[in-house]
Order: C-alpha cells, then structure tokens, then sequence
C-alpha cells in the first residue's frame, strides 16, 4: 500500500494548545471561595484586556451576556481574539465595536432566521479581521480538549472540505484503526462569559434548559466571568448541587444582571426582543445611522441598565416574560 | 417562476414533499423556518414517532410553535432531554442520526455546500457568510442529508466558490478516501423545481419528479451544472387537503414559513 501524504490545512491557529502553559496557569489560581461580586464594569476593566482571546456562551441571540458585550465595546477594548461559535447577537455587538481583529469562525454574521449582519459582514469582508474556519462542533470539541488538558481531540468531519482547508486543524492517522482523523487543537481563551440562571456570590452557578457548549467552554477559558440573572445565597446552590454547572473555582467575577441576555431570549425567564433586533440589523445597512445607534444605546449609556430602560424598561421586560412559552424558573422552583 | 395551482403555493409544496422523506422512527437533526415545519408536518402526519433535536442541544420536545433559533425557549418546550451542543453533534458522529436538512448560498452536482463566501479572495471576500455552523458536522455524520432551496442558476453552480459542507465531495468513493464515515451522504433536494436524489453509480443530483406545471427545460435553465434525469420522469405528487390544513392550521398558523 502506498501512504498518501496527509492534507494539510493553511488557516491560522490563533491559540497555542499548549496544555503545560496551561496546566502552569491553572496552578496559580486562586480557589478561594471568596466574595467576587463586582459590576459588569469592574470585571471587564479587570480581566478583559486588549488583545486578549474572548469566548462567549450561549447560542448567539439566546442566553447571552449581553451587559459584558456592551461594556467591552463602551470600554474600547481592541485587538480582541473571537471565538465564533455561533456569535449571532454576540458578533454584531463586538463588529459594531470593532473590538475583536481575529476570529475563529463556526457561525459568525447570520442571526439564524433572521438574516445576516449588513455591518458584522461588511466588517469581516473589509479585510481588518483575520479568519480561521471551523465548524459548530469541532469548535466546541476545542473547548472540550482544553477542558480536560489535552493538546487535541480526534473528530471526523470537517475532512475533504475548503472548511478544513482554511481551518488550522491537521489530519492525522489513527494508530488503532489506521483511519484518517481530524486533530483540532484545545483552545484556551483568556477569557470568556457565560450569563446564568442563578449564581451565588463566589460563582457558583446554574442554568436552566440547554447548555450549548457552555460546560466545556467554561472550564477552558483561564478567566470567566459569570452574569447572573439572580444572586441567591450558597445554601440556593446547596439544595440542587446536581444542577450546578460552574463550581466557584473556575469563576473569577460574578455580576448580577437582571434581564443580562436582552435583546436575546433566556429560556424559562424572558424571550427574545425581536423588533429590537430588527431594529438593530435596520441600523446597520449605514454606517451613520449604525453609529448614531450605538452613540445612543452603548456610548451614552452609563450601565446595561440605562440600555434596558431606553428600551422600555420593567414594562418592556413584562411582556417579554408574558411572551416567554417555558414556566418561569421561580414558579417551578 | 411557475405557480403550480391556485389550491397551494410553492412554500407549502416544499414544505409537503420535504415532510414526505423522513420515514417514521427515525432521528433527525434539524434547523430553523421550512426544514423544521416539515418536520413538524412529518410529525402529525407520516411520521409520528420521527425524533426531532437540535443542534444547540435539545431533543424530542413538542413544538408548539416553529422557533426562530435552534437554540430559543421553543426548542425546549416539553422535551425529553435538555444537553448540550456536544452531546448532539456526538450522537450524530456515533450513528445514531438518520436526517439532516441544510440549506446554502450555493450547491453543486454532488450535494457539496457553500455557506461560507462569495467571491474568489478568503481574506477579502465579496460576500461574507455565516460559515459552516453545525452544517458540515451533520452533513459528514448524519445519514442521510436533505436539502431545501430556492432553484436558481445563482444557487445551482457548476463550482461552489468554497466547499463549506461535503455532499459528495469528487463523486463516488470521495467522502470515504477523505476520511469522512462511510454510509452517508446527500439524500434528496427538495427546490421550487422539483424534487431530486442523487445516481447511486455517479453520485451526481439526478431530478426524481417534476412539480406540476415545471418542465425539463425550466429545470436546465435554472441549473448552472449537467443535471441527470430519471426517464419516465414523474410529477410531484401534490399536498393533500389534509397535509394543507394541518400546514396552514397547527404547523404555521402566522404564516412564517408558508406566508400569510
């Protein structure tokens, strides 16, 4: 048999999956069960920096936090790492801000079934952002390796396709079977958001409903900011310890955000603010009325609270929760 | 474009014959708008026991209303399992996921999808696009790959400008010597045209019915690539009375998806 020479891939690897680096970082943090409660402003002054790699959680336009976006883009962080995994609502918020310059790309842009990004497309097509291919799962196979310390994980799609070629994974033989494998490579960002259901005051926290790869993505990152919709006390997380998705120990700020997910939907409390958003992706088709947009709801706002009451404020969030079909989170408990 | 008849439009003609495919027990991976109603339609019709999930992570809900993300609050309505991305997007790559449907700016002869750029520069493209998303995964794991779509010389190219999603890559045997799992692949395509598999020999999109009121040529005018024919070629067996009401009445009552 003749050993035909492996496809190689061209696109860049943004991350290092060096595990030992990371191994060495994970050392030295802290595991103190101590008070990280902090505003969205404080914890993105304090652990979001220019260039740093930024992973977001949730799906996009669902359970999203929303607050920390808005405050990287208020607080003009630049040079910014992107983990797209589908970064709907998420991507068009950081494009608007132009916040990020390199993007590791499973779904970026499109907001699902309601169209693309007129600016997150001009933005990635203007050449500023540099671009690496992958897809949803071998993505969030990326948070996974990190998530249990190893330089890679073997998958088998992607193989055969312009995707692999403008990915930086390699293809590789499996020594059991001698198969061909997809090696995607760990991706640690530096650090990453997840907005949660309930989180006590040292991070524990717990969400409802579907995780998307957000179990994997926060063990990965080597900071996390937690956004909760509610603070309860340790004994809350107590009660329901089986729930618990993030333990303290991986979480370095916790900030509690009511209705943190606006525009977007968050599952048992509100639903999404779909003429909002339109009124986003309407914005967007000029520069100028995209930055007089933003000027009015990111710039001149002080906190995601001034945002949500320019928004329509309690009685906007009532009829989002009025339209929300899952039981409210409260009710059931 | 041709309007079949005055009893239904095209969308709910798509909609009815895409429901048709999927046989009943089966699992099936689907995304949002015209894939996900016809599943649901599938559900209340043909296939009763099909287990519809979604990519973000849930699975087997009862859908009461047609969602706007995989991943919104009705997605989750009564389901038997709330997981995660990876716990979907693994049960595809261990086999046991028989459809998914996908949709793309572009396609070719083999099944092969473009969702990611038009244009010729990567770094500079002329139209950016979302990407894969879960789209190449399930197409190189799911068993079975539908695709629905508008039937257009734009859409129907002879070369994809990039090769987002295998179908069947360079035609028989590629998707093996590229190491994607044996066994799968492009199933059916389901266009405002007609309705079309794929030559078991040649790998290569072969129309299996006409819709009413289409003709041959409008198929080779509307397709940038050689489509093959089956000979005698059928025509599109229209939706029922019952499929209708059910699509109009308890599937897309707003008329998101079929229109208004």
């Amino acid at each position: 048999m003749i050993a035909m020479e492996p496809s190689t891939s061209q696109g860049e690897l943004f991350s290092a999956p060096d595990v030992d680096a990371a191994r060495a970082f994970f050392a030295g943090k802290s595991r103190a069960m101590t008070d990280k409660r902090m505003t969205v402003s404080e914890a993105v002054e304090q652990f979001v920096h220019d260039g740093d790699y930024f992973a977001s959680g949730g799906f996009g336009g669902v359970r999203i936090s929303t607050a920390v976006l808005h405050e990287i883009v208020r607080q003009h962080k630049t040079g910014l790492g992107l983990s797209g995994h589908t970064a709907t609502h998420d991507c068009q918020i950081l494009a608007a801000g132009k916040s990020f310059d390199r993007c590791d790309i499973a779904y970026v842009v499109g907001l699902e079934r309601r169209g693309i990004s007129p600016n997150a497309r001009r933005y990635l097509e203007s050449g500023a952002v540099r671009m690496a291919e992958w897809s949803n799962a071998t993505l969030g196979w990326r948070y996974k390796a990190a998530a249990m310390g190893i330089p890679f994980l073997p998958a088998r799609s992607v193989l055969g396709t312009d995707t692999f070629r403008y990915s930086a994974a390699k293809e590789i033989t499996c020594p059991f079977t001698g198969q061909k494998l997809l090696a995607i490579p760990a991706l640690f960002p530096d650090v990453g958001v997840v907005h949660v259901h309930r989180a006590d005051a040292y991070g524990n926290a717990q969400i409802d409903g579907i995780s998307i790869a957000d179990y994997d993505m926060s063990r990965a990152c080597k900071h996390l900011i937690v956004t909760t919709e509610r603070l309860v006390s340790t004994e809350e997380i107590r009660k329901n310890p089986s729930q618990t998705f993030i333990p303290f120990w991986l979480v370095d700020a916790v900030c509690e955000v009511r209705y943190g997910s606006y525009p977007g939907n968050m599952p048992y409390e509100y639903y999404s603010d779909e003429a909002h958003i339109a009124e986003w992706l309407e914005v967007e088709k000029d520069v100028s009325t995209l930055q007089a947009f933003i000027d009015k709801y990111i710039y001149s706002t002080r906190d995601f609270n001034e945002y949500l009451a320019l928004c329509g404020g309690e009685a906007r969030m009532q009829t989002l929760r009025d339209l929300e079909p899952l039981q409210h989170s409260e009710e059931a408990r | 474009m041709t309007q079949p008849s005055g009893r239904y439009n095209l969308m709910e003609l798509m909609v009815c014959v895409a429901s048709r495919q999927l046989e009943d027990g089966r699992t099936a991976v689907i995304g949002t708008g015209m894939p996900l109603a016809a599943a649901m339609l599938a559900q209340k019709t043909t296939a009763p026991h099909l287990v519809v999930m979604f990519e973000a992570g849930s699975a087997a809900p009862e859908l009461v209303k047609l969602p706007i993300s995989v991943a919104d609050s009705y997605t989750l309505t009564r389901a038997i399992l709330h997981s995660s991305m990876d716990e979907i997007m693994e049960s595809c790559q261990r086999g046991m996921v028989d459809y998914t449907f996908l949709g793309g700016a572009q396609i070719d002869m083999y099944g092969n999808l473009n969702t990611t750029m038009i244009g010729t520069d990567y770094e500079q493209p002329k139209v950016r696009l979302p990407g894969s998303g879960g789209a190449n995964d399930l197409a190189s794991f799911c068993w079975k790959t539908l695709v629905i779509t508008p039937h257009d010389k734009r859409r129907f190219v002879e070369r994809l400008d990039f090769l987002t999603t295998p179908g069947y890559l360079t035609g028989p045997g590629a998707r093996e010597q590229a190491g994607l799992p044996p066994g799968g692949g492009p199933y059916k395509v389901i266009t405002t045209l007609a309705l079309m598999g794929y030559d078991p020999l040649t790998k290569r999109m072969i129309v299996e019915s006409l819709h009413p009121g289409v003709t041959k040529q409008d198929v080779i005018d509307n397709t940038g690539f050689e489509m093959l024919f089956v000979d005698p070629l059928p025509v599109t067996r229209e939706p029922t009375e019952e499929e209708l009401r059910i699509l109009r009445e308890e599937v897309d009552p707003e008329g998101v998806i079929i229109g208004k």
